[in-house]
């Protein structure tokens, strides 16, 4: 990252934080209801995400760009006006480009503006950080979105209609999962996930210990 | 039951397409508020009077939007009717019940980013109901809420007993038990024909 060398507080933590540590879906449980909705196919997860992800930093710049005007008494109204002006923006660019994917998230796109995700990022980062640092933030916070959601849809896909991204993966024989589509899907495979991170980070932990009993055993020697 | 009938379109949105179970809205308070019945179910009772109050608001500002050809700024419009309700729901909960209000928290003022109620309000325009039928849709939607929330509650309370693996504790417990929940309400997907 240039932004990243030339200015002193803005690290590669700053960008890296949003995709792993504080990724908005599986650590911090933000935004559910579209990751849920939407995600019953790739396309749809992918364009959900770079919706998310586009108002997601037009919006969290213009809270930090106007974050010394803003009074504090009535700051969450004026980042939700904020939010609701760009996602309208939005709604209509994707009617101009894709009808078909349009009428696939419904109102899905509208209610981008209620993604606890961003209001969330606009109050915790935007509201304190300046313009560049806030950018590289909410970059890496909206990659880890559309991350999340391919997670999601990938295996929804893969499962619920034996397809990725259209293309046939199994063989005829494959008998597709329906419920994956179906709502219930949805929690069970993001429940899988969770359990996924949370075996793994368990995994570390017990490695972390280990080796440091370890270490303490050699000391005494 | 004819689709357009009061009957069917409070079933609709309270059981048969349940915003929280069938159409993943309002997530959030499901996940973050169910710990306890008692917090559970008048955190659902304060969401679906904001619901009431969004939709009553919505099919005023649809009126007036149209007369004067201004529909793109529905949603912000919406939004910031949202925003003022929960605001009036706040006030109203901290003045008659204060330890109400410390044990909801931060989810009170959340409810303004909870997209069950914008999604009242959009469901509704899109839906074309009237008034009557916007009302009733709106009651349905809060009852469905209340329902979901209360069902989570009491699972999650039975759940702490049980002996767990540590891995499964917390968020992917709750999300298999929506699972499951979403599941039963399948089952509801052919009533009303």
């Amino acid at each position: 990252m240039a932004a990243g060398q030339q200015q002193q507080p803005i690290t590669m933590d700053t960008f890296l934080v949003g995709l792993w540590r504080e990724n908005p879906v599986f650590v911090m449980l933000l935004g559910m209801c579209p990751v849920l909705a939407v995600t019953n196919s790739v396309a749809n997860a992918l364009a959900m995400g770079l919706a998310t992800t586009f108002v997601l930093l037009c919006s969290t710049g213009m809270v930090s760009i106007l974050r010394s005007v803003i009074p504090k008494e009535v700051r969450i109204a004026a980042y939700i006006v904020i939010i609701a002006t760009f996602v309208t923006v939005v709604d209509y660019l994707i009617q101009a480009i894709s009808l078909e994917i349009y009428n696939a998230l419904g109102a899905f796109i509208q209610l981008i503006v209620v993604n606890c995700m961003i209001l969330g990022r606009a109050e915790a980062f935007a509201s304190r950080n300046r313009l560049s640092r806030t950018m590289v933030n909410s970059l890496g916070m909206g990659i880890g979105f559309t991350i999340a959601l391919l997670c999601l849809g990938s295996v929804r896909e893969l499962l619920g209609s034996g397809e990725l991204l259209g293309y046939p993966v199994f063989g005829a024989a494959f008998e597709p999962w329906v419920i994956m589509l179906l709502p219930p899907g949805g929690f069970f495979v993001l429940g899988g996930w969770l359990l996924l991170f949370a075996w793994i980070k368990e995994r570390q932990q017990q490695r972390a210990v280990r080796q440091r009993t370890e270490e303490a055993g050699h000391d005494v020697r | 039951m004819s689709a357009d009938s009061l009957s069917y379109i409070f079933l609709n949105a309270a059981i048969i397409n349940n915003f929280v179970l069938a159409l993943f809205l309002g997530i959030c308070p499901i996940l973050g508020v169910s710990g306890k019945l008692s917090t559970a179910f008048p955190m659902g009772v304060a969401t679906a009077f904001v619901m009431l109050i969004a939709s009553v608001s919505a099919w005023l500002i649809n009126i007036i939007l149209n007369h004067f050809g201004l529909e793109f700024l529905s949603l912000i419009a919406y939004i910031a009717v949202i925003a003022s309700a929960v605001q009036l729901v706040e006030m109203t909960v901290k003045k008659f019940s204060p330890p109400l209000y410390r044990a909801l928290g931060i989810f009170l003022p959340l409810i303004t980013s909870n997209c069950a109620i914008l999604g009242v309000a959009l469901f509704q325009t899109s839906y074309e109901y009237d008034f009557v039928q916007s009302l009733f849709y709106s009651l349905g939607a809060g009852a469905g809420f209340i329902l979901a929330i209360v069902l989570m509650a009491g699972l999650r309370e039975r759940v702490d007993l049980a002996d767990v693996p540590s891995i499964a504790r917390g968020a992917a417990m709750s999300l298999m038990l929506a699972g499951v929940l979403s599941l039963a309400f399948m089952g509801f997907s052919g009533l009303g024909g």
